[in-house]
């Protein structure tokens, strides 16, 4: 709460030519790029022991500090509640936006922020105990439900409860952690949040074998990082390292094999993206070799995916709609030309 | 110099004005700004939000709430929420603390010991923590809902809350509220009446054994009379969870709790200040007078220890209800919880329903402490 004021102050007091002004300039000059990331989210964004940012949008920071920067370990992570994301950004206390946040109509347009382009293409589902012997979320009615407070989740849960006819008890919480705890200590019989986040959560249950992610899926949750309205050209290079990272994969660009793809390439767009020719970094303000520095510093979109959430890790999430469109899915980016 | 200058008077005033001034023009500075950032990056405003669908549910709704309802219901149900638990935070934290406060001065060394030790505990820990002490506490030692502690089949405790019997009031029950009405009325003239006769002729009369049987009394004869019109929804388990009857939510009695327990103990230290501040005499004259130890307290010592405690007892109040915010850590659905928490968050609008939140709470505090200043008057010492 007191943060949330503060924060809120700082966006009404701070001057009107702090909107304007690039942000780009704002983080060459810091050298260091702000970062908003999610408190704890196994795969998406947790510190490790050694307080480590890990995870799927951690590596998007560090891919655009590395575009940006030239170097992916220069980036200030801050962590925020659901509650304080979007303030964070409005008020310019973080550059970008890069925690699991579902772009919707109303946040696109409302909230003065952009969306750059979707890093997971996620659903809304839910978990229950084993014991509790429930096999569909059709069987759920006058259920307890723990959730997180302001989330798109919150607003899915009592539409799809109304449009089933069916009666729940919401528990809010303010952070992911909170919820797990009230789940776990049996205060609700149904967690629900992104299908990522639950297999997530499931890795932090002290049992996760007792519990059952059910099979529906009732909302699209295409998660994207945002980027404040009105900088054009910041949000240029927020979008185009997301593309970058998936226009690598497409072309098999690994963070192993970048050198020697700089160095005898033939493929045009494998060149243009690695800066041999063409100016995509001058396009957008950026040193030659923009886009190089964050596949060889980061890896491209598949080995971020496999190593933050993919099947060696705890949380087992096959690619399904993320693989690229030339393998059944939907992740597609835009030609580098 | 101009002539007027020089007076001392005129230039203390002109230096008033030109301070006022100032500050209006430093506050219309900010909201310019404000209003022209907010422009600028395209971010809505305006109060329009307000009559907009809400579209999340609320679960321990004082009115009916579903997910059609406004913002503006919502805010209401925060706000209920909010009075509901600083209502009954009040009065538990001012009992506890009397008690408290009472013991604290005991010449009983185990019961002053225990006071003592209960006030430096629980006064010097964040009042947050306790609440998510008592929160973890209850959730972690009850049983899930079909193992639930079943007192006679009517009163049900587990995790998701107590579960008790719900009054129905049916046709007919009108006559048992007036006969409480009657009741109190008759203890109100009973209670003079013994008055002027202890003042006259020096007998006492049983004053609180009347009433007593007056207000335990007339109710009951008012409900065998109407015909039994009140009966009692059990909760029952169904499905999931137990159904009909009153609940209360691990949120709200961890909240309640938190909030009496932290707030007694500097109700307990003020009265016992009070106490305190009584001159010895007074005592000593009751005693002389041969009045019990119970009877100098109730009729010297109190009354006049409680006047000098009310001040910075009207101060906890007001703490109490604003440290009821603290509730957002527990999801207990008050003011801060859902209107400036889930409905910022989906409306994305933080600077009005912050505004709103905290004119809310400063009227709230203006009001308590107006009804409090005037019964603190209407207490104080009548200097003739």
């Amino acid at each position: 709460m007191k943060r949330l004021l503060k924060l809120s102050a700082v966006a009404a007091l701070a001057t009107a030519t702090l909107a304007m002004a690039g942000t780009l300039d704002d983080v060459k000059k810091a050298g260091v790029l702000k970062c908003g990331v999610n408190t704890g989210l196994p795969g998406f964004s947790e510190a490790d022991s050694k307080g480590q940012w890990r995870g799927l949008d951690v590596d998007y920071c560090r891919a655009l500090a590395a575009v940006v920067l030239g170097d992916a370990s220069k980036v200030k992570y801050v962590p925020l509640n659901a509650k304080e994301r979007f303030t964070a950004l409005q008020s310019g206390e973080i550059d970008v936006l890069s925690r699991n946040t579902t772009d919707t109509e109303t946040r696109d347009t409302s909230l003065g922020i952009n969306f750059t382009g979707v890093m997971y293409y996620d659903g809304q589902g839910f978990m229950v105990p084993k014991a509790l012997g429930v096999k569909s979320a059709s069987e759920l009615d006058g259920a307890t439900v723990c959730i997180q407070a302001g989330t798109t989740t919150e607003l899915n849960l009592a539409d799809y409860f109304r449009s089933h006819h069916m009666k729940f008890k919401a528990i809010t919480f303010d952070t992911n952690d909170q919820v797990t705890k009230a789940f776990e200590a049996g205060r609700c019989d149904v967690l629900t949040t992104d299908a990522s986040g639950l297999y997530a959560t499931r890795t932090k249950l002290k049992n996760p074998d007792k519990y059952v992610v059910l099979p529906e899926i009732i909302s699209k949750e295409p998660l994207a990082p945002a980027v404040r309205q009105g900088d054009d050209q910041w949000f240029d290079i927020a979008k185009w390292t997301r593309n970058a990272l998936l226009t690598a994969e497409e072309k098999g660009v690994t963070m192993a094999n970048v050198d020697n793809a700089k160095a005898k390439s033939t493929d045009p767009e494998v060149r243009r993206l690695l800066s041999v020719e063409g100016k995509m970094c001058e396009n957008v303000k950026l040193p030659k070799g923009c886009f190089y520095n964050a596949i060889k510093q980061v890896g491209n979109y598949g080995e971020i995916f496999e190593r933050n959430v993919g099947a060696k890790t705890p949380l087992k999430i096959k690619r399904g709609l993320n693989a690229l469109w030339t393998k059944g899915g939907i992740q597609y980016s835009p030609p580098f030309r | 110099m101009p002539a007027f200058l020089r007076n001392e008077k005129v230039r203390g005033i002109l230096y008033q004005i030109i301070t006022i001034v100032l500050f209006v023009a430093f506050l219309f500075y900010i909201a310019q700004n404000t209003a022209h950032n907010i422009e600028q990056r395209g971010i809505k405003t305006g109060f329009a939000f307000l009559h907009a669908t809400a579209g999340f549910d609320i679960t321990e709704a004082p009115i009916p709430f579903s997910p059609m309802d406004t913002h503006l219901k919502v805010f209401e149900v925060g706000l209920l929420n909010t009075l509901i638990v600083s209502f009954w935070g009040i009065v538990l934290s001012s009992l506890l603390g009397l008690l408290i406060g009472v013991w604290r001065l005991s010449p009983n060394w185990l019961i002053n010991r225990i006071a003592a030790a209960y006030i430096e505990t629980f006064r010097n820990i964040p009042v947050l923590l306790q609440i998510l002490f008592w929160y973890n506490v209850v959730l972690a030692t009850l049983p899930a809902a079909r193992h639930s502690l079943n007192f006679f089949d009517t009163i049900f405790i587990n995790n998701r809350g107590f579960f008790m019997p719900e009054l129905v009031f049916g046709p007919g029950s009108w006559m048992i509220g007036a006969a409480l009405f009657l009741a109190v009325v008759a203890i109100y003239f009973t209670h003079r009446w013994a008055k002027k006769r202890q003042e006259e002729t020096g007998e006492q009369f049983p004053v609180f054994l009347t009433a007593f049987i007056l207000l335990i009394g007339l109710p009951l004869l008012a409900y065998l009379v109407a015909g039994r019109p009140v009966t009692a929804v059990l909760p029952e388990l169904h499905g999931f969870n137990f159904r009909g009857g009153k609940t209360y939510t691990p949120e709200f009695l961890a909240l309640l709790f938190a909030l009496s327990i932290y707030t007694a103990t500097f109700i307990a230290e003020a009265i016992r200040s009070g106490i305190e501040a009584v001159p010895k005499g007074q005592k000593e004259a009751a005693t002389s007078l041969g009045l019990s130890p119970m009877q100098q307290l109730r009729l010297v010592i109190l009354p006049q220890a409680v006047r000098i405690a009310i001040p910075s007892i009207i101060n906890q109040y007001l703490n109490l209800i604003k440290n009821s915010s603290l509730a957002a850590a527990i999801g207990y659905p008050e003011l801060v919880t859902i209107f400036a928490g889930t409905s910022l968050n989906q409306t994305g609008q933080a600077l009005e329903i912050l505004l709103i939140t905290m004119l809310t709470y400063l009227l709230i505090s203006l009001i308590v402490s107006l009804i409090l200043n005037w019964f603190n008057a209407k207490m104080k010492i009548k200097e003739r």
